[in-house]
């Protein structure tokens, strides 16, 4: 198949915000928070051109702006919004609902460090406090993976065997605000991959249905078991989708990304725009003779145990970077994950894991290859601690 | 009021009951206390909003006595989401059925959006939500179920509450009379956004209730109306009563009867003389541990408020210069 694409130059949050009108977005509830605005702008503005034919809605908060695409995606409208940090957790009470609701919200996510102290800048403190929404969530990479990923999105949440609600996890200013070289899809091509929503059910007088009502004790448990079963069956869908977008563009995107893997016996693994500095440290720990391998994980829900277990054959030693606290408990949310998603294999890696890149950190190549020297020698000796903050100084 | 169809008295000789529509629309086997007076209030609600309209609801006593899997009372389509979203769920109904409606993607008529809440969703969680979707201008209308206080989590106060009503964290005691602050005024900050139509309705004055839906619903933008609604369990009043306690709320000045359009007040329900608000207060076990000087206390500013109420609807001025928006590319 023929596929028009331009290769540009631009922010990411606009191409981003171009990937929503080329899926022709018809509702988008917004309320600005750094740094999702430029998407949001940017949405606003091909709205007000007559460019993107769709509803913007200026809520007064997050939680409204959660609510009311709700409601949009309820009365059947094809439905966005993006948001960050602090707004985020504002909309946590309504996130769970959404899902439960199964529907097919799509939302970006510029991941910022939450508060307190405030900070503006870029870590994953936001989406991690919010693991058990029971949306489908992806980590990109860079812009080209940023701009795929939020068209893929609308045709994975849409389809009729999945109809869960989306987020597309970008790192915030380090991805959301830099300029990059990307290829923008043509509509024709897009409206030839993402055909028009079909709601499964919509509010419509013709055909009355209630929805959001309550359960009781005899059916809250199979409600929950529903919808578990809708999210990891979401995989199969997720694959499909990523398969034909990889036949339409030559782009094939994975649960578990590998880079340098073949005979690494130490494998770094991260999530989000790090993955490229990552590879910069791996590219020179390579050169001085170590066996080092990155994996990236691109899906973090549903998570990929047997894509993370394959990926993972083969090393001794596994060094897991987490962007998030989890203040007293066992791990960061990454390392405690794998941790389990390893635990019940007979022969696995070592898992140490790191903290890194709090509160926008700067982590240059060089960070990486401190933590896979000092994970080395820790692992040598054993382990002294259950995790470790990477350069934290105290 | 003509373009509705309707006729502006409120001399009720020139309506009878046959004339309401026979369709159900909040059905019966719901779980509502006896002498509910909110699940009546739903029902003639629903009548007068008609067919064609999708209801979004607030969590509380309507939404948990009607809606439990795999049973509803509903027959509109019907959402709840949670306790203080319910105007920007609205919203978002709303904005999709212009958009959907503009694609040519909405077969028949556009449906009314409705939403509906407590005094609690409304007044206090759910003022900030409200606020939004009334000053964005969203074609919707808003109902207030005012039962004056947290009914469905076991009557806690709201702002809602009256004074001097006992609820379970309003307790009288040595130190406490009871609620201690008057009643929020609603109505007074919908009218404050600049909205065409605002009104006070009651169960008790059914035509007065059904005429003012059916002008909120059809009024192009949003629409705000705040319904009395008598609970016997929150209120300690005997459950064949509460009819009667909605006439009385109106009868002695405590809920009048008005609407504001546009700006402009206007009292529906004229009451020649107003009855002692003792009469109201006396059936009702929250206010029983009330004295004498507490009651002429609520007798005097229900009064002083009745009065400015009065006032205005007299004003020759409007609340506000309404305003009719430009639009773009027109």
């Amino acid at each position: 198949m023929a596929v028009k694409a331009s290769r540009v130059g631009m922010e990411v949050s606009i191409a981003v915000s171009i990937a929503v009108q080329l899926a022709r977005a018809e509702a988008i509830a917004a309320y600005p928070i750094t740094p999702q605005t430029h998407i949001v702008e940017h949405l606003s503005s091909l709205v007000a051109n007559g460019e993107l034919d769709a509803e913007f809605i200026t809520v007064e908060s997050e939680h409204s702006a959660m609510s009311c695409s709700v409601g949009s995606a309820a009365a059947g409208a094809r439905t966005y919004t993006a948001t960050s940090s602090q707004g985020l957790a504002l909309m946590h009470e309504i996130l769970f609902i959404a899902s439960a609701m199964r529907l097919p919200i799509v939302m970006t996510v510029a991941n910022r460090a939450l508060s307190g102290p405030l900070s503006i800048w870029n870590d994953h403190g936001d989406i991690m406090a919010e693991r058990d929404i029971g949306w489908i969530q992806y980590f990109v990479e860079n812009g080209q993976e940023a701009f795929d990923h939020s068209i893929m999105a609308f045709k994975v949440a849409e389809d009729h065997r999945v109809l869960l609600p989306t987020i597309v996890n970008l790192d915030g200013f380090i991805l959301s605000h830099v300029v990059e070289a990307q290829e923008i899809l043509d509509q024709e091509t897009v409206d030839r991959f993402l055909p028009p929503l079909v709601p499964y059910h919509r509010l419509d007088p013709d055909k009355p249905v209630t929805m959001g009502a309550f359960a009781m004790p005899e059916l809250y448990t199979e409600f929950k078991l529903a919808h578990e079963m809708a999210l990891t069956r979401s995989f199969e869908v997720i694959e499909a989708v990523w398969q034909e977008w990889g036949d339409l563009t030559g782009r094939r995107y994975r649960p578990v990304e590998r880079y340098r893997t073949d005979g690494a016996r130490v494998l770094l693994l991260i999530m989000g725009s790090l993955g490229e500095v990552a590879e910069v440290a791996v590219d020179e720990l390579r050169a001085e003779g170590l066996p080092v391998g990155l994996l990236k994980l691109r899906l973090w829900r549903p998570f990929p145990f047997a894509a993370l277990r394959e990926a993972m054959a083969g090393a001794d030693l596994l060094i897991v970077c987490d962007r998030a606290v989890s203040l007293g408990g066992a791990a960061p949310p990454v390392l405690a994950e794998v941790r389990s998603a390893l635990f019940p294999l007979a022969t696995r890696p070592q898992v140490l894991g790191y903290l890194v890149g709090l509160g926008g950190r700067d982590v240059q190549p060089g960070a990486f290859k401190d933590v896979v020297r000092h994970a080395q020698s820790e692992s040598q000796k054993g382990p002294s601690q259950e995790f470790y903050w990477a350069g934290a100084r105290g | 009021m003509e373009k509705f169809g309707f006729a502006q008295s409120t001399k009720f000789d020139t309506y009878a009951s046959r004339l309401l529509p026979r369709e159900e629309y909040f059905t019966p086997g719901h779980r509502a206390c006896q002498g509910c007076g909110e699940a009546l209030a739903v029902r003639w609600v629903c009548k007068a909003i008609g067919r064609d309209a999708i209801i979004a609801h607030a969590t509380g006593c309507m939404e948990i006595v009607s809606s439990a899997i795999p049973q509803t009372s509903w027959m509109h389509p019907w959402i709840h989401v949670a306790f203080e979203n319910t105007a920007a769920v609205a919203a978002g109904i709303d904005a999709a059925l212009k958009v959907l409606e503009r694609k040519g993607k909405l077969p028949g008529r556009r449906p009314a959006v409705v939403a509906m809440g407590g005094d609690g969703g409304t007044s206090d969680i759910g003022l900030q939500a409200l606020s939004g979707a009334l000053e964005r201008g969203h074609n919707f209308t808003y109902v207030c179920w005012d039962n004056e206080a947290y009914m469905n989590t076991g009557i806690q106060r709201s702002s809602s509450t009256p004074f001097g009503a006992m609820t379970t964290t309003s307790p009288p005691g040595k130190k406490s009379l009871g609620q201690s602050r008057w009643k929020k005024d609603m109505v007074a900050i919908a009218v404050a956004h600049g909205i065409p139509y605002v009104a006070t309705a009651s169960p008790a004055y059914l035509f007065d209730l059904y005429f003012k839906i059916r002008k909120a619903v059809e009024t192009p933008g949003p629409a705000y109306v705040h319904v009395l609604s008598v609970c016997p369990t929150g209120w300690r009043s005997a459950t064949e009563l509460s009819v009667r306690l909605a006439r009385l709320a109106t009868e002695t000045g405590v809920f009048p009867l008005f609407e504001v359009e546009n700006g402009r007040h206007r009292l529906t329900v004229e009451i020649p003389k107003l009855r002692p608000v003792k009469d109201y207060l006396k059936p009702q076990g929250r206010f029983r541990h009330l004295r004498e000087p507490e009651v002429d206390f609520i007798q005097k500013q229900t009064l002083a408020n009745y009065d400015l109420l009065l006032r205005k609807c007299q004003s020759p001025f409007p609340e506000f210069a309404p305003i009719t928006l430009p639009e773009a590319g027109s």
